[in-house]
This record gives C-alpha cells, sequence and structure tokens, in this order.
C-alpha cells in the first residue's frame, strides 16, 4: 500500500483548488525557489502565474471581478504554495491588503481599485505599519498626516514595508490626531491608500533592505508627501480598528503558509529518513530520530485546527481575535519545530542548499517574528483573553 | 465544430506503484491518479481549437469507475464544457471501451473525437483506431500537429524516421502524440465554474452495449533487480566476455 500522505489533511478544504495549485507550482521545482534565493530577486514567474490563474484575486468579491471566495480558500491556496516547498511572501499580500479598502473603503474607491487589483494589474501589496520605533507598539507610531486644504501632508518613516518596490499601491498607518488628545488611546490613526506610481521621487523614497530570507522588504521615506483627502480609507482616526480586522485575516493566511512549510519538512523528513542507511539501518528506525519527526507531524496537524477554526469563524464574521492569533502563535511554532527535526534529521546534508532545507528552515523562521510576533500574542492572550493583569 | 474528448483516469504517472502481494496485479489502493498525459495533451487541444473560434463546443467522456468523475471535473477545470460519465468497473478493455465511445458519438454527432495516442497504464495504442473502424471515419494517429479546414483536418504524424502529413475528411477520430501541445494548469475561476458545468451518467447497459471481458491477467511481476555491472581491464577481456558469457556475438 502506498504511504498516506502527511502532505494533506484528512479532510482537505476546497480539494479542487488545492489540487490546481499543486499542478501550477509543479512547474516550479525547488531549483527555481533556490536561484531565487541567491540572487535575492522577486519570483517574477510564480507571481505571475498565480495572478494569470487568478488565484490572487479569489477573496475579491464577483462584482469586482474576483472570485468571491471565503478566507479557507485563500488559506488553502497559500498551504498548498509552502507545502510545494515554495514560498507566498512575494504576493499574499495582494490577496489580503485590499480587504481594509472593501470593508472600509467608499464605493468610489472600490470602484476605481478592486477590479485592477483583481486582474492583476494593480498590485495592492504595500502594508506601511510598522517603523523603526514602533514594532510591537503600533500606537506609537510617529508619521503623521496633517490635513492642508483638500490634501493631506504626510512626514515620517516606515521600515520593513514588504514588497513596496513590487506595488503601485501601498496602504499606510499615519497619526492624524497626537496622542495626548485623543479620547480613547486606539484613535487618531488613519489609513491612507497611496499611489506609488505618482509619488516615487515626489514625496516618496524606497530603500531595500537585505535579510536572511528572499523578502522584498524595504524602508519607505515619506517627506511632505501631498494627497488629496479621497486617499484616505473609511473615517479619520478610526484606522487601528480597520487594520485591526484585516490583521486577523492576514494572521490566518500566514498560519496557513505555516501549516504548508511544517507539512513539506515533515514530508521531507520521513523520507530521507526512510532512505538514510548508517550504521547498516534506515536511519528513521532508530527512535531518536523517528520520534522527534512524529511528534513534528501531530504538532502542525493540531495547529491547523485552530488555523481552519480561525479562518470559519473571519468567514462568519464571529469575533476571532483570540482563534487568529493562536492559530499563528501555534503554526509558526510547530512548523519551527517541524523545520528544527528536518534539519537535524538530514544531518549535514540539511546545510547544503540543494536540499531545499536550509531555505525554508531560514523562511519559517520569520513567522515567529512577523507579521506580530509571539511575545505579543502571548500578552493578548495573558491579559485580554485570560484577564491577568496588563501585561508589560 | 463539436469536439468529443476521451479521458482516462490513470495512476499518476509520477507514482511509483506496486505489485500485489498475490502477484495478482498492480496495487492501486490508495494511490494517487490523475488524467492520462495523452488525454490531457488531447484536451488541451480541442480547448485551443475553441478558442481559436474553430470548435463550439468541447465535451468529455470517461469510462470507468465512479471515482473518473474527477478526471472528468479536471478537464472542465481547464476549460472543457461538460462531461460524460459511463460508469465501468472493473474499467473495460479497449474495444469495450471504444463500443461505448461510438455510442456516444451515434448520441452526440461529434465532428472530431480526439484522444490520447494511449493511455500510461496499459500502453495499449487501440482505442482511437478501434472507434474510428467502428464508426467508420477517418482517422489520424500520432498527431504532433493539427491544421482545422472547411472540409478537412490537415494533421502531421510522428512516423519512424520522420514527419508524415495527412489530409483527413470529417468527421474524424484523432489521438494526440506527446508534443502536440503542452497542457495549461486550471486557472481558478475555471476551477470554481467547473464545479456547476454539467455531467451526464450513463451506464454501458444504457447504451446498449455489452462490455465482456475476453482477456484474462494471468500474473504480475516486478522487474527483475538490475545487477550490479562489472569493470573489465581489456578490449580483449570484453570481447571474450561478450562471447563466452553474454553470448552476444
Ligand atoms: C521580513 C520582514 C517583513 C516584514 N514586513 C512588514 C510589512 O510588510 N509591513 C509592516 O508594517 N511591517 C513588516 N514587518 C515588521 C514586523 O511586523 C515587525 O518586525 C514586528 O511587528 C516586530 O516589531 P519589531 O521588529 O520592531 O520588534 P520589537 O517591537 O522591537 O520587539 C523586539 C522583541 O521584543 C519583544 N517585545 C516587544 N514588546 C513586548 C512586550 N510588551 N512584552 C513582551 N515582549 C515584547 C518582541 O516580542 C520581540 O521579541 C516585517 C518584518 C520582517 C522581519
Ligand atoms: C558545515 C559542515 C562542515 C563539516 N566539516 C567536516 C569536516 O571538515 N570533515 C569531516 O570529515 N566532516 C565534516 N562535516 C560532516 C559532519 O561531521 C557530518 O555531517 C556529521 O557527522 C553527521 O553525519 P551525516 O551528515 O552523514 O549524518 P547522518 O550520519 O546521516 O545522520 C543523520 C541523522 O541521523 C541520526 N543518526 C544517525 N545514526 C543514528 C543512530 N545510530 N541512532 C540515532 N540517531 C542516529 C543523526 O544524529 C542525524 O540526526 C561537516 C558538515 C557540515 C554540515
Amino acid at each position: 500500500m502506498a504511504l498516506p500522505s502527511p502532505l494533506d489533511a484528512d479532510a482537505p478544504t476546497w480539494p479542487e483548488i488545492r489540487q490546481g495549485v499543486r499542478d501550477l507550482c509543479a512547474r516550479l521545482p525547488g531549483s527555481y525557489w533556490r536561484d531565487k534565493d541567491r540572487e535575492r530577486a522577486y519570483p517574477k514567474e510564480f507571481v505571475d502565474a498565480l495572478t494569470e490563474a487568478g488565484y490572487l484575486a479569489c477573496l475579491i468579491p464577483e462584482a469586482y471581478g474576483g472570485s468571491g471566495l471565503p478566507l479557507s480558500a485563500a488559506a488553502a491556496i497559500l498551504e498548498e504554495v509552502h507545502k510545494s516547498g515554495g514560498n507566498g511572501a512575494a504576493c499574499h499580500a495582494q490577496m489580503y491588503t485590499m480587504g481594509t479598502l472593501l470593508r472600509h473603503g467608499s464605493e468610489d474607491q472600490r470602484r476605481a481599485y478592486l477590479p485592477g487589483i483583481a486582474r492583476g494589474e494593480l498590485r495592492l501589496q504595500a502594508f506601511g505599519v510598522s517603523e523603526p520605533d514602533a514594532g510591537s507598539d503600533t500606537l506609537s507610531i510617529k508619521t503623521t498626516a496633517v490635513r492642508d486644504g483638500d490634501d493631506y501632508v504626510i512626514q515620517g518613516q516606515k521600515i520593513w514595508t514588504s514588497r513596496a518596490e513590487h506595488s503601485d499601491l501601498m496602504l499606510l498607518l499615519a497619526r492624524t490626531t497626537p496622542k495626548d488628545r485623543v479620547e480613547k488611546r486606539s484613535r487618531g490613526l488613519s489609513v491612507f491608500l497611496i499611489d506609488l506610481r505618482q509619488h516615487i521621487g515626489r514625496g516618496v523614497e524606497i530603500q531595500p533592505i537585505r535579510t536572511m530570507i528572499n523578502h522584498a522588504t524595504t524602508q519607505v521615506f515619506l517627506d511632505d508627501l501631498r494627497v488629496p483627502v479621497s486617499a484616505l480609507v473609511g473615517e479619520p482616526d478610526r484606522g487601528f480598528a480597520y487594520i485591526l480586522d484585516g490583521m486577523n485575516a492576514e494572521r490566518v493566511l500566514i498560519a496557513a503558509e505555516c501549516i504548508g512549510d511544517g507539512r513539506w519538512f515533515v514530508d521531507q523528513a520521513r523520507r530521507y529518513a526512510s532512505d538514510r542507511t548508517v550504521f547498516d539501518s534506515p536511519i528513521g528506525a532508530k527512535q531518536g530520530v523517528q520520534f522527534p519527526i512524529a511528534r513534528a507531524y501531530a504538532q502542525v496537524e493540531a495547529a491547523d485546527l485552530m488555523v481552519q477554526q480561525a479562518a470559519q469563524r473571519f468567514e462568519r464574521g464571529q469575533p476571532c481575535g483570540k482563534t487568529a492569533n493562536m492559530a499563528k502563535l501555534l503554526a509558526s511554532e510547530a512548523a519551527w519545530q517541524a523545520g528544527d527535526t528536518c534539519l537535524q534529521t538530514f544531518g549535514g546534508y540539511g546545510f547544503a542548499e540543494d536540499y531545499d532545507v536550509e531555505r525554508k528552515f531560514r523562511e519559517t523562521r520569520l513567522y515567529q517574528v512577523a507579521p506580530v510576533s509571539t511575545n505579543l500574542i502571548l500578552a493578548y492572550l495573558g491579559e485580554h483573553v485570560l484577564g491577568m493583569p496588563r501585561s508589560t | 465544430m463539436k469536439i468529443l474528448c476521451p479521458v482516462k483516469r490513470v495512476l499518476d504517472p509520477y507514482v511509483k506503484v506496486r505489485v500485489k502481494q498475490d502477484n495478482s496485479d498492480v496495487d492501486l489502493a490508495n494511490a494517487k491518479m490523475a488524467m492520462n498525459p495523452f488525454c490531457e495533451i488531447a484536451v488541451e487541444q480541442a480547448i485551443r481549437l475553441k478558442e481559436q473560434g474553430h470548435a463550439s463546443e468541447v465535451v468529455l467522456v470517461a469510462v470507468g469507475p465512479q471515482q473518473s468523475q474527477e478526471t472528468l471535473r479536471t478537464g472542465l477545470a481547464m476549460g472543457a464544457d461538460r462531461g460524460i460519465l459511463v460508469k465501468a468497473e472493473p474499467a473495460p478493455e479497449p474495444l469495450g471501451v471504444a463500443k461505448i465511445l461510438k455510442a456516444i458519438c451515434d448520441k452526440e454527432s461529434p465532428d472530431l473525437v480526439f484522444a490520447g495516442k494511449q493511455a500510461v497504464d496499459g500502453d495499449n495504442n487501440q482505442t482511437g483506431q478501434m472507434l474510428s473502424a467502428l464508426l467508420g471515419w477517418a482517422q489520424g494517429t500520432f498527431v504532433s500537429k493539427v491544421e482545422v479546414h472547411d472540409d478537412h483536418f490537415l494533421v502531421t504524424r510522428e512516423i519512424d524516421g520522420g514527419l508524415e502529413q495527412l489530409k483527413i475528411g470529417r468527421p474524424a477520430v484523432l489521438t494526440a502524440d506527446l508534443r502536440l501541445c503542452e497542457p495549461r494548469y486550471a486557472s481558478l475561476p475555471n476551477i470554481m465554474k467547473a464545479k456547476k458545468k454539467p455531467i451526464d451518467n450513463y451506464t454501458p447497459e444504457d447504451l446498449g452495449v455489452e462490455v465482456g471481458h475476453r482477456l484474462t491477467l494471468q500474473k504480475v511481476e516486478e522487474p527483475p533487480a538490475r545487477q550490479a555491472g562489472i569493470k573489465v581491464d581489456s578490449v580483449g577481456e570484453l570481447v571474450d566476455k561478450l562471447h563466452d558469457e553474454a553470448k552476444v556475438i
């Protein structure tokens, strides 16, 4: 009998879509990703293929040219990309960044942008939140937007704004009312949709940051950037609430990518362990090798249940901050455990680029830090879910 | 023009198959199945002909177990219009399949049947040819290029030693070779549309076709494990061994 594949959940969601993504990814082997990684090059062929096949428009309603599918479908797509040995970070934000526009933008903004985003001609896959002095502490951002007649004038600096060089539009969070003059702590921030095509070199400067993974991330300098009032998404001062529900979707999708990574690591590890013979027997027969792989498998499967649950709650419009955060926490840790186990199983060969293990190992490490770091999730659970004293 | 494409569900060609313990057959339990690659090429070509305005409808036919419906959905997601499932288990032999396809052609009156040149499971390479004989239509097998004209098809066939061009009257049965075209991957909107496309169900009895099995499978064995090679020190030794041991010269 063929080995049941640990690459699949017992009852996978969206089986036809998964098969479609697998077929697409099968044309981009490990060597493709390895070359891009070595050159720190944008995986354009992959992004183009996903775009042309319509996968990045899956969450956009049909009225605006997308497929109007629920979050679990997007999660299935990204999980499959990662499970195939690839990485969705070059374009995953094209799927969900538009959510803020969709849910909180005006009908004019939706009509102006969503159809182009659905076709893939317009890239909205950059989201400027983090700043040098405000990563975890979003409410302390220093970038300001000051109303001047029919314009806003924006001043400040963003860091880690991924894919800005590959985006036409950027969602930007800026302070519109100073911290000491707001009635509630969470007020005073606003979301803007910046058309980078018009403003590069005229108020916006982008500088790439080299990182330990192939992730097109940048610093964005905003210097007297003048945008019309129509660039504001929703009402002024309410931006923090708008981005929070977008963040829940993002957490679920990142968690799904971690599940894909975890399943890839487990599959690689079990295959290698079954084949590699040391001291006259396969290393997979030795419990010191076998048990960590089995444990990693169990942890990935358990985390996946939380990811599915969070996606379901999001789709039904139920509060999902708790589950989305736990899904991201558990999935990122399960993927890391699986990655560490896989690397250990491969012995010295895990360090050789040709096996892709070291690349995936580096890549999956990110998700314990971004888009939100583990401690911040724990602090949220401790304080807001378990009712313990304010975490400091 | 209406095109009918037979599609077969086979073991995924990238999966290594094992022989059953009792040597009665290969073991397909839990094995990953897929559309026969040559059928996929034919479906791709049919869809291209539709996109180029030569065809108005592409209809898929699968003959086999209920799960062949997945194979139909795969083809529908590529862009075919509807499917027909003729449920027959175990899958009939090539002649049985050809008879079933003949009955479907009588119902559907296609202008072209575009099949794969063979299925990668049994490698029989018979169904298209038998169907053409049963229908009394022209056949073009191992097609690597096709042009549609008003009253004929111009096809290029890969034959030993070169390429052959044939002018074939319509209607016709064509079978696709590897180099005809490269199948596309399905787009998300088409995957979603495929779920809603109709699939009609028949049994061989509904079609009045008798699909009795005439062949019996005696035994299936793994190919013998390859023996390690040896190195020889000189040409003389090589010639001796070829003569005395291998007995080939
Ligand atoms: C590759 C990459 C891509 C990114 N892409 C984007 C992007 O597209 N857009 C964007 O806006 N941002 C992006 N980020 C930024 C990311 O969201 C931040 O790095 C993350 O939120 C952490 O912020 P920080 O780096 O400033 O760390 P800090 O906030 O300085 O935290 C440092 C450490 O202290 C811990 N810590 C902080 N506060 C507490 C506390 N109260 N209790 C306990 N521990 C605490 C953290 O958990 C962390 O371990 C990206 C980052 C990376 C690395
Ligand atoms: C960067 C780098 C530099 C190196 N430099 C040198 C060098 O200069 N000179 C040199 O000679 N070598 C060098 N090595 C090789 C290194 O010593 C070996 O990689 C190491 O000994 C492990 O052997 P292996 O890679 O063949 O793993 P394997 O022996 O295949 O082991 C694979 C996994 O199986 C486990 N395992 C194996 N047997 C058992 C058992 N009986 N019970 C339980 N678990 C078992 C191992 O712990 C490991 O997790 C280097 C390796 C690297 C990555």
